[in-house]
């Protein structure tokens, strides 16, 4: 993958006139590392500073794996990489006979796609609102969104808890999801990434008589997929994980996210060790599979909205 | 770009493409804001207000209380409040432990990867992943791996001859642990960015540092760091701004426990509302915690706009 598909999409200064790899090939002024320097000690002690700590990153995946495979009996007194009784699955095998990890799991998906859809939707409405047209009270709601990104997401809990209650949403899916698809945060990204679309297309098509709607959709939209998909995979991402308000909302096992799920299996079964590390691991996979996919997007979707605070 | 803006002035002028005031049909932005105003109403600013009024009332989970207004009580208790405090200092002191590993190992890894060194996507999930993990995995997979007598750690030290300590269990550690398991679990983020912002340096400027002569670590402090202050001074101030805000992984690990040694000013707020039902004195100490936050956004906000000058 080439390396400058990781450039944050604004602000990108002036390049070297001569490529990386061309300058390398040539061994010319850029090193194999531009900051550490080209020598033999060099390379070898960076790659293996940088090996070590990748295991040390590892590590605790490995031992959840190895965990995950032992018996219950060797997972609770056998502290070798190797189990006295050998591998087995039925750690996954359990998990699956009682299984509620289906049921978080889907719950988890549909949370996260809902609240993707509906932030990223209501979030680029707003966005081109604010970027492309005139209304009253325009500039004092853009800077009332902008202050809320301070607002700790945390403190909120107590009085939307109590709304919640008092419009009988406790316990439903409109109660996860509603308040989680809020995000002032990405609208101010996509403005800003609006800001930057060339105006000419967009009045190339008024001209042909298209109305602010068509516009939106058929010239807008189109041209900042890249950063759509960025804001989109960064919602499902924090929304998958999200744990505080899910936890608060619902208490209905049928409605939990896999987050919450988990952490009722630790408080009923703590002991339970293969069991345990066999959800995690089957808890874990889809997002791990979902990044090997979708790498680049992701890699970028993380610079992007973490650089757009800037 | 100049030559571009020609066009732009021109069909403005015909007046039908710049949206105005008075408008072409169409062009008004309110149906377009008002999905995100009523979420945003009805989700933020609604609870925000409410929670203020509450924080001025007796108000419990079981709505009794609820118009009892309490004046200045809930304030004048919690600024007394030993928990208040002692999970406020838990709080800055998880924030302190986390937030400069996880800038300089952010960094430390971002130097690495950024090399010539084949298999750049291997280096990269190696560090993000642990990030993708829902909090409960990441909870799950340390408590096994801290388990005093089982756990891997453990297991490591003894090898090396070190008696094994009680990671979660011993006061003395038990900050220490969750800090080390959220620096595992969120530094891939920080990573990230600091990658973006490596991959972004201009060339040039080592090609002039290599005439000149410029050793590594010459090379290291005038150039890499300076070029990656922006970043550095973003991910300080996210990370302080993430780490004031633990909950998950503490409630999750240790409820706060042992002796309430790691209990963070969230578990306090949570605890108070929704183990004890007093949701006015909860918003209270929400309120205390958001005013600290935004004091210590500005202050921060001004440290590093200074440097940047």
């Amino acid at each position: 993958m080439a390396p400058d598909t990781l450039a944050p999409t604004t602000g990108t200064p002036p390049r070297s006139t001569m490529p990386r790899e061309v300058a390398r090939r040539r061994g010319g002024t850029q090193g194999w590392h531009p900051t550490l320097g080209t020598g033999p000690t060099t390379r070898i002690l960076t790659s293996l500073a940088l090996v070590l700590m990748a295991a040390a990153w590892l590590l605790p995946f490995a031992w959840a794996i190895d965990t995950s495979l032992k018996t219950e009996v060797d997972a609770s007194s056998d502290t070798g990489w190797f189990p006295d009784g050998g591998f087995s699955l039925d750690a996954y095998r359990k998990i699956f006979d009682q299984g509620n990890i289906p049921v978080w799991a889907l719950n988890s998906l549909l949370i996260a796609l809902a609240v993707t859809a509906l932030t990223v939707l209501i979030s680029a409405m707003a966005a081109y609102a604010f970027s492309r047209t005139l209304f009253r009270g325009r500039r004092a709601l853009f800077a009332a969104t902008l202050a809320s990104i301070m607002v700790p997401p945390q403190i909120l809990i107590v009085p939307l808890f109590r709304q919640m209650l008092s419009m009988n949403l406790v316990d439903t899916y409109a109660a996860v999801i509603l308040p989680q698809a809020v995000a002032p945060a990405m609208v101010y990204i996509l403005k800003k990434f609006f800001d930057s679309v060339p105006r000419e297309l967009e009045e190339a098509a008024r001209i042909d008589g298209a109305g602010s709607w068509r516009v939106f959709a058929s010239v807008v939209l189109p041209l900042s997929r890249p950063i759509l998909a960025a804001v989109a995979i960064f919602v499902f991402i924090t929304t998958w994980n999200n744990f505080l308000w899910p936890f608060i909302s619902t208490s209905d096992p049928g409605l939990m996210t896999l987050p919450v799920g988990l952490s009722t299996i630790k408080d009923s079964s703590g002991l339970m060790y293969a069991q345990t590390s066999a959800a995690s691991i089957l808890a874990g996979i889809p997002l791990l599979i979902v990044f090997m996919l979708f790498q680049r997007q992701i890699v970028k979707s993380v610079a992007t909205t973490g650089l757009g605070g800037q | 770009m100049s030559s571009l803006r020609i066009p732009l002035r021109a069909s403005a002028r015909s007046g039908t493409a710049r949206p105005s005031r008075r408008g072409a049909p169409g062009s008004s932005g309110w149906p377009f804001v008002l999905p995100f105003l009523v979420f945003f109403g009805l989700f933020l600013v609604l609870p925000i207000g409410y929670g203020l009024w509450m924080s001025f009332t007796d108000s419990s989970l079981t709505g009794h209380g609820d118009n009892t207004f309490a004046g200045l009580d809930n304030y004048a208790e919690a600024l007394t409040d030993p928990e208040v405090w002692s999970s406020l200092e838990n709080t800055v002191w998880f924030t302190v432990l986390t937030s400069v590993p996880l800038v300089v190992v952010a960094l430390v890894m971002a130097l690495l990867v950024h090399t010539g060194m084949p298999g750049q996507w291997v280096w990269r999930l190696s560090f993000f992943a642990p990030y993708l993990l829902p909090v409960a995995v990441v909870t799950q997979v340390w408590s096994l791996l801290f388990q005093p007598d089982l756990g891997l750690l453990n297991s490591m030290l003894k090898a090396v001859g070190i008696d094994g300590i009680g990671w979660l269990v011993d006061e003395k550690y038990a900050m220490w642990s969750i800090a080390l398991l959220t620096l595992w679990w969120t530094v891939g983020f920080n990573f990230l960015l600091y990658l973006a912002a490596l991959q972004a340096v201009p060339d040039h400027l080592y090609e002039a540092a290599a005439i000149d002569g410029a050793g590594a670590w010459r090379r290291l402090w005038s150039i890499t760091l300076p070029q990656l202050r922006r970043t550095t001074a973003l991910i300080a101030v996210l990370q302080v701004l993430a780490s004031l805000k633990v909950f998950d992984q503490i409630y999750l690990l240790t409820k706060g426990g042992p002796d309430n040694s790691t209990k963070p000013i969230i578990e306090y707020i949570y605890d108070t509302g929704f183990a004890n039902y007093r949701l006015g004195y909860a918003s209270a100490v929400s309120y205390v915690f958001f005013a600290i936050v935004i004091i210590l956004s500005i202050a921060q906000l001004k440290i590093f706009s200074r440097r940047e000058d």
